[in-house]
């Protein structure tokens, strides 16, 4: 029991670990597709890996199945959104934004 | 020594009065209303960590509707101009009524009783008269059945209301608000997926309603929430408001619950009271047409005014 207790901490762990990158990226990314990148890497792999770290916790069939059938569906939802975003930016067309990319570039330089 | 369970909730209280200070703080329309849509959601996980998951359910499932709504009008009527700053008495006034309406609900809320009166036992006592296993929808459709009653009613005031905010010329027309010329690729293939499956969890929230957490209400805001997905993608059009088997559809669900409480004067002792022997199928019947009634009622109030053709260029 001990070692599906240690797997899920690590995995929940890990799949925070992409939340946390995600939320980093959206803050500081310098224009929007790439902040929607980050957002889309931490929906899908960050609940990804929270979702196989409970699977060990879940009961059998059900509490299995339901937290498969969830993480499909954020999938499946959080795609077309993602996908959505990035069209009607595409549409808008590019739009400078000296500001915030000054920031980033300073702030990515300072912080590494 | 693990520390105490409690401090897991420290984040969630934390974000939830930061989200509260920048929703107040921030000055567009829009991410007011994003933000309030997301401390919605935050509000939902509040509720579920304090075991009220009936709550959590509708305040996730009407919130995110909610948001639609007012990010709708929003975009109707536009950002405001802004007006001359306000003079520094009326400042003065409106922070002074603002600290008396904090000051008083901090008063009420630290003087109540200990322990807080509360009628758990009373419905614990009487829950097996109703054959249902969840309280809350035991107090719902039968202790409580004219609160009930009337909030189904209230939906569909709201949508005469909408309604009747349309133009003159556009009566009988349908609406409009959600009509766009070339959907997204992405969004008609949600819409082609989705459905399906929020139509099974839907009805399966109004079935499991009865004795565990869920219900009409959760039920029929997830049933509306994929009827607007469909309308949103052009897949079909909100039906016009001519139409004799809405308005039906809308009204069945209080009418029911009239006709069946009006019956009890006769079958039981009481107005919204159930013969004993049929008080299970009798509440069915009207969770049931209630579902149907919040769904139309809600995903009609997405739809909007009905409105005539947009004239193309």
């Amino acid at each position: 029991m001990i070692w599906a207790d240690v797997f899920t901490v690590v995995l929940v762990t890990a799949g925070a670990l992409f939340f946390f990158a995600g939320w980093v990226g959206l803050m500081r990314f310098p224009d929007s597709l790439s902040r929607l990148h980050a957002l889309s890497k931490a929906d899908n792999l960050g609940l990804g890996l929270v979702v196989v770290g409970l699977l060990a916790q879940a009961s059998w069939p059900y509490g299995v199945l339901k937290l498969i059938a969830l993480w499909l569906l954020v999938i499946l939802v959080g795609g077309a959104t993602g996908q959505m975003l990035a069209g009607a930016l595409h549409a808008a067309g590019p739009t400078p934004e000296p500001d915030r990319r000054g920031d980033a570039a300073r702030d990515a330089g300072g912080t590494r | 020594m693990l520390p105490d369970p409690r401090l897991a909730d420290l984040p969630l209280v934390v974000a939830l009065l930061a989200l509260a200070l920048w929703l107040i703080a921030t000055r567009h329309d829009r991410s007011a209303i994003i933000g309030f849509t997301a401390y919605g959601l935050i509000v939902a996980i509040v509720w579920v960590r304090l075991g009220a998951l009936d709550v959590a359910l509708t305040e996730a499932a009407l919130g995110g509707i909610m948001g639609l709504l007012l990010l709708m009008a929003a975009a109707r009527l536009g950002d405001a101009p802004d007006g001359p700053p306000p003079t520094w008495p009326l400042r003065v006034l409106v922070g002074l009524l603002c600290g008396a309406v904090t000051a008083g609900l901090a008063v009420l809320v630290l003087t109540l009783p200990e322990p807080a009166p509360n009628l758990v036992a009373a419905v614990a006592e009487q829950q097996s008269a109703t054959a249902l296993k969840n309280p809350v929808a035991a107090v719902l459709v039968a202790f409580r059945a004219v609160d009930t009653l009337l909030e189904s009613a209230v939906l569909a005031l709201a949508v005469i209301g909408l309604w009747s905010v349309g133009a003159d010329a556009a009566w009988g027309e349908r609406p409009r608000a959600l009509d766009s010329d070339a959907p997204d690729p992405a969004l008609v293939l949600l819409a082609r997926l989705l459905p399906p499956v929020g139509l099974v969890v839907g009805v399966h929230l109004f079935w499991t309603g009865a004795d565990h957490p869920g219900g009409p209400f959760q039920a029929g805001a997830l049933l509306a929430a994929m009827v607007a997905l469909v309308w949103l993608a052009r897949l079909g059009a909100p039906p016009p408001v001519r139409s004799r088997l809405t308005r039906v559809g809308l009204m069945l669900g209080p009418l029911v619950f009239l006709l069946i409480g009006l019956a009890g004067v006769v079958a039981a002792d009481a107005y919204l009271a159930y013969p004993e022997a049929l008080t299970k199928p009798l509440i069915l019947l009207i969770e049931a047409a209630k579902t149907l009634s919040v769904a139309v009622a809600l995903a009609l109030l997405v739809a909007g005014p009905p409105a005539l053709p947009r004239a193309r260029p």
